[in-house]
């Protein structure tokens, strides 16, 4: 019940990439951070949500062939470091590519995707990836 | 008071697709056969990380987005499938929280087997028109069922439309909406079974053809209007063959239907096949464009809409959230191992997922 009550938790940050701007430096971060980095004291009840654009480009990315069981359909897949319009760079999953056609560079947006399943009975999970931007 | 109608529309369709002769060949079915009997050429597929819960987010995030609409202001989310991720938790929760709308919000899901999403507009027209809320989401979505090696599996596809309607910067008023209803047999699903039961060749004229042409004609009675008067019209699409004969059977010309004809290309969607298909008229419909939308779900039923393009969709950029033309012409070809992979018909053991 733990996984169920933190999903839950984080399901603006996952359903709508709800980050957090720094009120006192105005940085931007993804995922949200109660206390910004920098400002450290000086941010604290200065921190404020904010939807990221999803829109990004690709800085590195590996291609995943020993894949966890819950990814036996998508293998292989595609884990990517991007760097988001809005500043944060962050880790993401790219889907509907094939490997072939994803580069250091390559432009993608989010898409609102299954995560994983507690089974076939439990919840479903779900939250952002990421597809080629054409 | 102001007529209401669709205010914004986005569609979604998986960029997956297969097309029936990789079925046949794995079945040992003519594939001239399959095409020329029920005029499918392909179908869309969804991703394994899809359902109808994602398919509704990207059709709705693409009609607020399209729409330019703050998705704070849309009181209503009533999501029609026949594929719902959950038996019981609805997929508008998700779709409410995935799109960033208030907690005050009227939402449910519906089933009618295909026209399920329909029901939705009609509801979502009739708060609007009561002062209930502003603006109101109906979405027709489905990754339908189609056993192995039946028919069915040539044209069970996945996709979804979602429409905003209000009052307020309406780009296609709908003038007038009616229904039809009888217990008709002709195709099912019972709890808990995968895939769904169809009547075979009673499908055609006691269910599809009796209650869409009945409620085309009613509904064309009752505004006075005749088939030449339109300028589009679309109808359900359980396969190629059956909405243009009902086009036909209508008095409608090809130049009328072709354009929110999909079928032949995507397969049949269920609840999204001819709000999809509206939503292609939409991307091309020019102000006074009078277009006649019907349709179908089994079980059985009918929904028909008269509809007006107005002046504002010249102010909509069409352009700013995906065409149907686009997401037609964005394909990745499967075959018939990948899709049944994708499709979960090669079944894993608890210990996978």
């Amino acid at each position: 019940m733990g996984e169920l009550s933190r999903m839950w938790r984080e399901t603006d940050h996952r359903y709508r990439m709800v980050g957090e701007k720094c009120g006192n430096c105005g940085k931007l971060y993804f995922p949200p951070r109660d206390i910004c980095p920098t400002c450290h004291r000086d941010s604290i009840g200065k921190m404020e949500d904010i939807e990221m654009s999803g829109k990004g480009e690709v800085v590195s990315f590996t291609i995943v062939h020993d894949v966890p069981p819950a990814f036996t359909r998508q293998r292989p897949y595609i884990l990517a470091i991007i760097k988001l319009e809005d500043g944060p760079s962050m880790t993401g999953q790219i889907v509907d590519t094939l490997p072939s056609d994803i580069d250091i560079g390559t432009k993608v947006r989010s898409v609102f995707r299954k995560i994983s399943e507690d089974g076939h009975s439990g919840v479903i999970h779900y939250g952002y990836k990421f597809v080629r931007d054409a | 008071m102001k007529k209401s109608g669709i205010v914004s529309y986005g569609s979604y369709i998986p960029r997956f697709r297969i097309k029936p002769d990789e079925i046949a060949r794995v079945w040992g079915e003519d594939p001239e056969n399959i095409k020329n009997g029920i005029y499918i050429l392909s179908k869309s597929v969804p991703a394994p990380d899809e359902d109808v819960a994602t398919i509704s987010v990207e059709a709705s995030r693409n009609a607020l987005k399209r729409g330019k609409i703050n998705p704070k202001d849309i009181g209503a989310i009533y999501i029609g499938s026949e594929s719902h991720p959950y038996a019981v938790k609805p997929t508008a929760t998700i779709v409410s929280s995935a799109i960033g709308a208030n907690f005050p919000m009227f939402a449910a899901d519906y089933e009618f087997a295909c026209k399920a999403g329909t029901a939705g507009i009609q509801n979502v027209k009739a708060m609007v028109d009561s002062g209930m809320i502003k603006y109101g989401l109906a979405i027709g979505s489905d990754t339908s069922q189609g056993a192995p090696g039946d028919v069915l599996e040539y044209s069970a596809s996945a996709g979804g439309t979602a429409m905003i309607l209000g009052n307020e910067g309406v780009i296609a008023e709908i003038n007038h909406t009616l229904s039809v209803t009888s217990d008709t047999p002709d195709f099912w699903r019972r709890e808990g079974e995968p895939y769904p039961t169809h009547g075979e060749r009673f499908t055609g004229e006691p269910a599809y053809f009796k209650h869409t042409v009945s409620a085309s004609k009613m509904i064309m009675e009752k505004v006075g209007m005749k088939p030449q008067d339109y300028d589009y019209a679309v109808f359900h699409q359980p396969n190629g063959k059956f909405p243009t004969r009902a086009a036909k059977l209508l008095g409608f010309t090809e130049k009328q239907y072709k354009e929110g004809l999909l079928t032949p290309f995507i397969g049949n969607i269920y609840s999204g096949s001819m709000m999809t298909g509206l939503s292609a008229i939409l991307d091309i419909a020019e102000p006074g464009n009078r277009i006649l939308a019907v349709s179908f779900g089994s079980g059985a039923g009918s929904d028909a809409f008269d509809i007006t393009v107005t002046d504002e969709i010249k102010n909509m950029d069409r352009g700013s959230a995906p065409t149907i033309k686009k997401m037609l012409a964005d394909v990745t070809w499967l075959d018939y191992a990948v899709y049944a992979k994708f499709k979960k018909k090669i079944i894993f053991g608890d210990a996978i997922e």
